[in-house]
């Protein structure tokens, strides 16, 4: 009897919603934890940039206006989905990088925990960062926080699901679309994130993940003039990237990975006031 | 030849929403400590549909031994409800919300069908309110620390809950999910005419894993609620009229429990010379006829000014005449059935009121259904201030209107009144619509609009409308302890 043969995955980018190969058509080899090859992942072009920022801008419109409440529905929908697929991805890890399983487990149970805590957040940082300005004179003045925009996002390279997800859920809870590299050194299961997000209602366009060399896009993507917001979580402190980001006035923050959350949804916000005059 | 103009037809063919969505048992139980239990010293009682007469369900009701079982439940929940990590209470919360959100036909039926509001109200504002109230609490129960400014702060304990008859489960949403979310256990009493929907949510509660006793729910008459506030309960809140909200506060003088009172109302809806005025006519016909009245809110003191008086009356009446008023189960219904053959007297009591003082009433013409409780969309005109239905709240489909001819005059008559719940101000001069606004003694002031609601923004009252606050930061409040 012949024994049935897996059919293995074909490792995509998440761009504008769709799975596409690189449009360079070109592939790294991904290794496990002892050198062995597990899949082969797209290595992504500035071209690829491009068009991941390109669908951000497109889609950060319509992802601001939605409501809070509706953006929190489709975070809180994130933490379903990613659940669900939670004990897959825990197992992935002890086999691709020889974690041990409950440790693994911890690792997405974290990051579920994570987006439901995000999920809270997007009706409430309004209410703790905003406010009524009691201004001297006859005005109503009130400030409000918006979303910056187009945030790139740096993965660090481990913990590669966490890390991923602790920097991509509070730009998203504050209504910026986020083009993210993610880990260099594991791949794979940062990509399986992208079909997670693609079943959750998260518009098309709102989350891009790229997967490559971090030297051939870190200038595309931090030095890209419609970027507006760069969160660098790779664990340095790179010159280069916050000298491609004062080309144009990008916001940099590289908080902790143990860091404040709403300190991370303020770095990616902007803060607007304005003013209507009361009485004649 | 000459064309004559087709004569309209404003008749409708009944559209009803079907009631095999709801499929109700024929008995319901006292829910406590996480499960059905009968009543020891209470009663059952059958409720009805107020627009059929209908028996739909028997109900237990709570007597005193009830009361205090369910207040030993949620007393022995207490200590680890409130050592669950906040974001594990938050999940129980977002699940409630996500099943809520999943029964939401069966409970809008069922809201319809108890209460007597059209389905066009319960499925569109009523359940989808309830599931995001609890939706957006869920998300506070981790980040209290942020709404109360780092301040330490502890849950008060087991909360006594005491709601309304006119949106009974989002009442119930109101008051539950920023208890629980703060790490309080509750006892909630449903009203005595609208059980149904709490009791589901009892159901829903069970499907959550939410722990034992954490929710209990005992529906039962003024008494079980009396007997509720004065129960071994370390904060009460309750949604009611002003007179039982005074003997509740009355009941717990010279106690450390805490109060919050969601109250009566006579609100005022100003409109100015310089707004939009069929704008504001929608607005005003959703501020006085949502819910048939039954709302603590309802812009039941219409205030014009002199000059657009005549014709906004004209065309508030012609708005008025297109009401569909009948089978609150019809989706093309606009004003469904009074909610019970107490408050009908209530209202028609009030309205005789009004004749006898002089005030000018108008009533729309319409087919009234044979069976039920019923009352036809109502104005009075030539309305003198000190008059009864000026001052006292009718929580029904009646509006007074009054006129004035400068804005200070408009606050002054709007803030003669003993409440202080809510205001509307129509005008296109944003300048004038906040001065009013801050100078209205009332805690929601609403501007070219009218009855918007959302788990974001504080409701409460001022003066006689109450104190506390619900939805938003503020909602937390009232349910920790600073320590």
């Amino acid at each position: 009897m012949t024994r049935r043969s897996l059919v293995a995955k074909t490792y995509k980018l998440y761009l504008g919603g769709a799975f596409v190969r690189s449009e360079s058509g070109r592939s790294d080899p991904t290794t496990d934890h002892a050198g062995a090859h597990v899949a082969n992942v797209p290595r992504s072009s500035r071209k690829d940039v491009r068009d991941a920022v390109k669908a951000a801008r497109a889609a950060q419109g319509g992802w601001a206006k939605r409501t809070a409440y509706n953006r929190g529905q489709i975070l809180y929908r994130f933490a379903e989905a990613l659940e669900s697929r939670s004990e897959e991805l825990a197992r992935a890890a002890v086999a691709q990088q020889d974690a041990a399983l409950p440790a693994a487990r911890a690792e997405l149970g974290a990051a579920v925990d994570l987006l439901v805590h995000y999920a809270g957040w997007t009706d409430k940082f309004q209410a703790v960062m905003g406010g009524i300005n009691p201004v001297a004179a006859p005005y109503l003045s009130f400030s409000t926080a918006e979303p910056t925009g187009v945030v790139a996002v740096l993965a660090p390279d481990e913990p590669d699901v966490l890390g991923l997800i602790r920097e991509v859920a509070p730009a998203l809870a504050a209504g910026n679309t986020v083009v993210a590299i993610v880990s260099r050194r594991w791949p794979l299961r940062a990509l399986d994130l992208g079909e997670v997000a693609g079943v959750s209602d998260v518009p098309g366009g709102v989350l891009n993940l790229l997967c490559g060399r971090l030297d051939e896009l870190l200038t595309p993507l931090c030095g890209h003039r419609d970027v507006n917001a760069i969160v660098d979580a790779t664990g340095e402190r790179s010159k280069v990237v916050d000298e491609l980001a004062a080309e144009t006035v990008k916001r940099v923050s590289r908080p902790a990975p143990d860091g404040d959350t709403l300190a991370r949804i303020e770095a990616l916000t902007e803060l607007k006031t304005a003013w209507h005059p009361v009485g004649s | 030849m000459t064309a004559t103009r087709t004569k309209l037809h404003w008749d409708y063919a009944p559209a009803p929403e079907s009631r095999d969505a709801a499929t109700l048992k024929p008995s319901y139980d006292l829910f406590i400590g996480g499960a059905w239990s009968a009543p020891t010293d209470g009663t059952r009682i059958k409720t009805i549909n107020p627009a059929t007469e209908e028996e739909l369900a028997e109900v237990a009701f709570a007597g005193p031994g009830d009361v205090a079982r369910a207040v030993e439940a949620a007393r022995a929940a207490a200590p680890g409800w409130a050592a669950t990590a906040p974001l594990e209470r938050g999940k129980y919360l977002f699940r409630i919300a996500r099943l809520i959100q999943e029964r939401a036909r069966e409970l809008a039926v069922v809201e319809t069908l108890d209460g007597g509001k059209p389905i066009r109200e319960s499925r569109d504002v009523d359940i989808p309110l309830a599931a995001a109230h609890f939706f957006s609490y869920a998300g506070w129960a981790d980040k209290l620390d942020y709404a109360l400014a780092g301040r330490a702060h502890a849950p008060r304990g087991v909360v006594g809950q005491v709601v309304p008859w006119n949106f009974p489960l989002l009442m119930a949403a109101w008051k539950l999910a920023p208890a629980l979310a703060c790490g309080n256990t509750a006892v909630l009493k449903p009203a005595e005419t609208t059980p149904l929907t709490a009791l589901l949510l009892a159901e829903i509660v069970q499907e959550s894993g939410l722990p034992d006793g954490v929710i209990n729910i005992i529906p039962g008459d003024g008494s079980a609620g009396a007997a509720l506030v004065r129960s071994n309960v370390d904060k009460v809140a309750f949604t009611g009229s002003t007179a039982v909200g005074k003997e509740i506060q009355r009941a717990l003088a010279g106690t450390d429990v805490g109060l919050t009172l969601e109250l009566g109302g006579k609100s005022a809806n100003i409109l100015f010379e310089d707004a939009a005025l069929d704008q504001a006519v929608e607005g005003i016909i959703e501020g006085i006829f949502f819910n048939q009245g039954h709302v603590c809110c309802a812009g039941s003191r219409l205030l014009l000014q002199e000059s657009v008086a005549e014709e906004v009356v004209r065309k508030l009446w012609a708005r008025m005449e297109r009401l569909r008023v009948g089978d609150p189960l019809d989706k093309n219904t606009d004003v469904g059935a009074i909610n019970s053959a107490e408050q009908l007297a209530r209202i028609s009591e009030l309205v005789e009121a009004g004749e006898r003082e002089g005030a000018t009433r108008r009533s729309i013409t319409c087919a009234l259904p044979e069976t039920g409780y019923w009352f036809p969309p109502t104005l009075f005109l030539d309305v003198a201030p000190a008059n009864r239905i000026t001052v006292e709240e009718i929580f029904g489909p009646v509006v007074s209107v009054m006129t004035f001819r400068t804005p200070k005059e408009a606050v002054e008559r709007a803030n003669n009144s003993a409440y202080g719940l809510a205001a509307g101000v129509w005008t296109d001069n944003g300048a004038k619509a906040f001065e009013v606004a801050s100078a209205l003694r009332a805690g929601v002031v609403w501007q070219n609009t009218y009855n918007k609601f959302d788990p974001t923004a504080a409701f409460g009252g001022y003066k006689e409308s109450g104190f506390g606050r619900e939805g938003g930061p503020a909602g937390l409040l009232p349910y920790v302890r600073l320590t």
